[in-house]
């Protein structure tokens, strides 16, 4: 199967959204597909149904009006030539021909080792939050939290909404660290309204900055948490923990395409171009920036692909997130105490079961995935290849088709990619 | 300044195999590589070890190199994987059949163990197979292994008795006695062997090798089993593009539960990049053999550079018009096989002894004439 486009949108999160609207509303063919089955990406996962969040409503109606075609459970798994994306649904695949992109992949949860993190019952925070969204039942149920930043306060949030209970929220930072990133949040008023109503809910939490967990204990599941609490050990008894430590951008498929990326993020211009002609990137693929970000680099990124002029407002708009960005970064850096934790036999990269001992003598992430085979299992390293790049400051190994395991005829290339619109609606 | 008896330059599984048979022998060794130990076509290689009768000399380096891996086999680290799940040749005709009785004479000939399976046989050891194929022919000595960690293994042996490992040290250039490295360090050695793959001819221009570009393609763990690599009589005469570029079905299980899947072949080509066009000819070609295949997850597509000569058999050996520079290398699509007889066959010239093998249709001498050597200065 093939299907042609002006634009192709890589994700259907509030990035790829808001570039599929400004672009669709515009004028162009636009094509958006997206892993899940609703649009939405994180922030927004279930609204669809729900429609609870009036900023996601407007939007998800919006793009409902725009004319942009969505393609759900679509995933891309191969870039196999400039302008051709091969894309897997379900059990058939299908090529797109696009004149541009906009890529708008997101962001996955930093995941380090300790004793203990692949005990069943141990999850992600914003992992954790998403199974809750989704129907984990949480009522009754003992939760510990750490991590960093403001999406440890979104998950204890959820949780305490669905009956659980949050014992302790363990906020890696530093207190100094802290309270000047909470302290500039005045800057960004959405923001700042998010963080009190959540505090408000969660005025019975003990809190701590300078605290982070040192190991999850039990037979076949966590049963208890011992955490680092400014200097002092603490156990906690609990059913579940969620800790992870901030975010990072999902740069597959950018480096599939062959985009530039530095520090963890796309190297874009001003027009969100990517180095790869007619290749744009949004959202978190920038560095981590929340929702914010992704609405207005997305709405960017939309106008430039249908050379529509870029209100001034827009661009001040986005400076400003820009800044709350790199804010967010400084404050989310993992301090140097949550490197050390793991022992020799925890496990590092759990798809091929790889315990820290064994990448004794390893120099780099190549060695590390040539002898130890560390990121060689099905998730190709987006787990342990990040954990290892905290950990010993490696970087990244070049991405090489599938970006996602597919099915080897999700590869094969339909006999001619037709470069003519089929245009639905 | 330090001095060795040997300094080999190139860290794959050609060098790291000779510095292990070297350091064997109580000669003091350097083993420079420019990034990591096996990290090169090693690392982009099937690992299937096999005796090829394309011709005699083939079949005499590739048949000894086997039985010298088997040898090694009980000392490798399991890590290694090495397994001797021997090699099926499949005929998918008559014609490619009548084939088989001759390659049968030659590898008895030369002491490799074979069987011939009948179409009934074949599906036994092979129920996973297409239907409709004729027969194969069963090499029952042949193995697959993990190639970087074998020469991992080897270079660590070498290291623990004595040798110098040196990683992440590209070298600049090769003189009379000494190598200089890119950070300007000299090393100095009586003797100093090129094993650097396909990247000799940019340390010793005029040297008859350029690259041959294959693709791999591996599956997710839980694929269908098969027993033995699965190779098919048919590459000798498989079709090739406008473009020189062919390719064959081969298929390997390893002992993860993976299928390993090959190969293409296109000459002259030294990019890194997945060529979608050959990866859709190659597993076409491999669907036919295995029905079912396009079900299968892949996990990752990669590409290697196989470093060709003209005649297809490597170089070993003294270099006519360098007294001092060794050359070991130009394996082109075996080298996993025969870095075991090539360090064996240059580690006894070296030394002034004589070979299990007739060592004349490796030497450097068949290309490097001096004629060649004036074109090269030109
Ligand atoms: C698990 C998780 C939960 C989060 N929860 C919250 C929250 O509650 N509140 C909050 O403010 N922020 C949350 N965030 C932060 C979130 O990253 C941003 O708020 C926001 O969603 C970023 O928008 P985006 O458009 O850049 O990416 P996303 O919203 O992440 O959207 C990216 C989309 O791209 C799709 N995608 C990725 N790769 C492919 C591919 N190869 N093929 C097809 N589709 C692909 C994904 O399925 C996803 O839907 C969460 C992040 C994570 C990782
Ligand atoms: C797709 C594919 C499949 C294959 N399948 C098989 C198979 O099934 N069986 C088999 O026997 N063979 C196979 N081969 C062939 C085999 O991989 C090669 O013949 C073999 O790896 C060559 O080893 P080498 O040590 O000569 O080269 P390399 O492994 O490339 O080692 C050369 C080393 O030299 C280093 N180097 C380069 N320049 C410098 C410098 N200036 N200074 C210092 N170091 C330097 C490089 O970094 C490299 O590590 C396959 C090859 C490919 C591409």
């Amino acid at each position: 199967m093939r299907e042609a486009c002006d634009l192709v949108v890589v994700g259907a999160g509030p990035g790829g959204l808001a570039a599929a609207c400004r672009a669709a509303e515009a004028g162009l063919d636009v094509l958006v597909l997206d892993a899940q089955p609703e649009p939405g990406g994180q922030v927004w996962r279930g609204e669809a149904r729900k429609g609870t969040n009036r900023l996601a409503r407007r939007w998800l109606s919006r793009f409902s009006a725009s004319g942009a075609r969505f393609r759900p459970g679509a995933r891309v798994v191969a870039a196999p030539e400039p302008g051709v994306l091969l894309v897997e649904e379900g059990s058939s695949s299908f090529a797109v021909r696009y004149g541009r992109a906009v890529l708008a992949t997101g962001a996955r949860e930093r995941f380090l080792p300790f004793p203990g993190w692949t005990l069943p019952g141990v999850l992600g925070v914003s992992g954790l939050q998403v199974l809750v969204k989704d129907g984990l039942p949480m009522r009754g149920k003992r939760v510990v939290l750490a991590g960093t930043g403001p999406l440890l306060l979104a998950a204890a949030a959820t949780i305490h909404a669905h009956g659980g209970e949050v014992l302790y929220i363990a906020e890696q930072a530093s207190a100094a660290s802290h309270w000047s990133f909470a302290l500039q949040l005045w800057r960004h008023p959405a923001k700042l309204l998010q963080g009190a109503l959540m505090s408000a809910t969660l005025i019975s939490v003990p809190t701590s900055t300078d605290a982070w967990v040192i190991a999850a204990e039990g037979e076949d599941r966590v049963e208890s948490v011992r955490l680092s609490v400014r200097g002092r050990e603490e156990q906690l008894q609990c059913d579940y923990l969620g800790a992870a430590y901030g975010l990072v951008p999902n740069l597959e498929v950018a480096r599939l395409l062959g985009c530039e990326t530095s520090a963890g993020a796309v190297v874009v211009n001003e027009r969100l171009e990517t180095r790869v002609p007619k290749v744009h990137a949004v959202g978190e693929l920038l560095g981590i920036g929340g929702v914010d970000q992704a609405l207005v680099t997305g709405e960017l990124a939309g106008l430039v692909a249908a050379e529509q002029p870029i209100p001034i407002e827009m661009e001040r708009t986005w400076h400003r997130v820009r800044a709350f960005a790199a804010r967010l970064a400084l404050h989310d850096a993992p301090r140097a105490e949550l490197r050390r934790l793991a022992t020799p036999d925890t496990l590092l990269c759990r798809c091929e079961d790889v315990p820290m001992s064994a990448l004794e003598g390893c120099q780099n992430l190549r060695e590390a995935r040539l002898y130890a085979r560390l990121g060689m299992g099905a998730c190709q390293g987006r787990t342990c290849g990040t954990a290892a790049q905290t950990l010993f400051g490696w970087s990244g190994e070049d991405v090489r088709p599938p970006c996602l395991p597919a099915r080897i005829g999700s590869l094969r290339l339909p006999s001619e990619v037709s470069s003519t619109h089929t245009r639905e609606s | 300044m330090s001095a060795f008896d040997c300094v080999i330059v190139g860290g794959g599984i050609v060098g790291a195999a000779l510095a292990d048979v070297l350091s064997a022998d109580g000669v003091s060794v350097a083993l420079v590589e420019a990034r990591s130990i096996g990290a090169g076509t090693t690392a982009c290689g099937m690992g299937h070890l096999v005796a090829m009768d394309d011709n005699a000399a083939e079949l005499a380096l590739t048949s000894w190199s086997v039985s010298l891996w088997r040898e090694l086999a009980d000392g490798l680290p399991r890590t290694v994987e090495y397994d001797a799940c021997g090699t099926l040749w499949l005929a998918a005709d008559d014609e490619e059949m009548a084939a088989v009785s001759a390659k049968v004479a030659n590898y008895r000939a030369a002491g490799v163990r074979v069987e011939v399976l009948d179409s009934a046989a074949l599906y036994e050891a092979e129920p996973a197979l297409a239907p409709g194929l004729v027969g194969a022919l069963r090499v029952v000595d042949d193995a697959v292994l993990y190639p970087p960690l074998a020469a991992r293994t080897f270079a660590l042996r070498a290291q623990a008795r004595g040798a110098r490992l040196m990683t992440g040290c590209p070298v600049r250039e090769l003189r009379p006695g000494s190598v200089v490295l890119s950070n300007g360090d000299v090393l100095t050695a009586r003797h100093i062997v090129l094993a650097a793959g396909v990247a000799s001819p940019s340390l010793c221009p005029g040297l008859p090798i350029s690259p041959r570009k294959g693709h791999l393609l591996i599956t997710r763990r839980g694929a269908p089993v098969v027993h033995h690599q699965l190779v098919e009589l048919g590459y000798l005469k498989s079709a090739h593009g406008t473009d020189g570029a062919s390719v064959a079905f081969n298929a390997q299980p390893r002992v993860t539960g993976q299928l390993l899947l090959g190969s293409s072949r296109q000459p002259g080509d030294a990019t890194r990049e997945v060529d979608a066009a050959l990866l859709e000819r190659m597993l076409k070609r491999a669907a036919m053999f295995l029905p079912g295949l396009d079900g299968l997850q892949a996990l990752r597509v990669w590409t290697g550079l196989r470093p060709a000569t003209p005649d297809g058999l490597p170089l070993l050996g003294p270099h006519p018009e360098k007294p001092w520079l060794w050359l070991a290398c130009g394996h082109e699509g075996l080298g996993i096989t025969t870095a075991t007889g090539s360090a064996r066959l240059v580690a006894d010239q070296l030394l002034g002894r004589t070979s299990a093998i007739d060592a004349r249709p490796y030497s450097p001498a068949r290309f490097l004439t001096a004629s060649s050597r004036e074109t090269a200065h030109a």
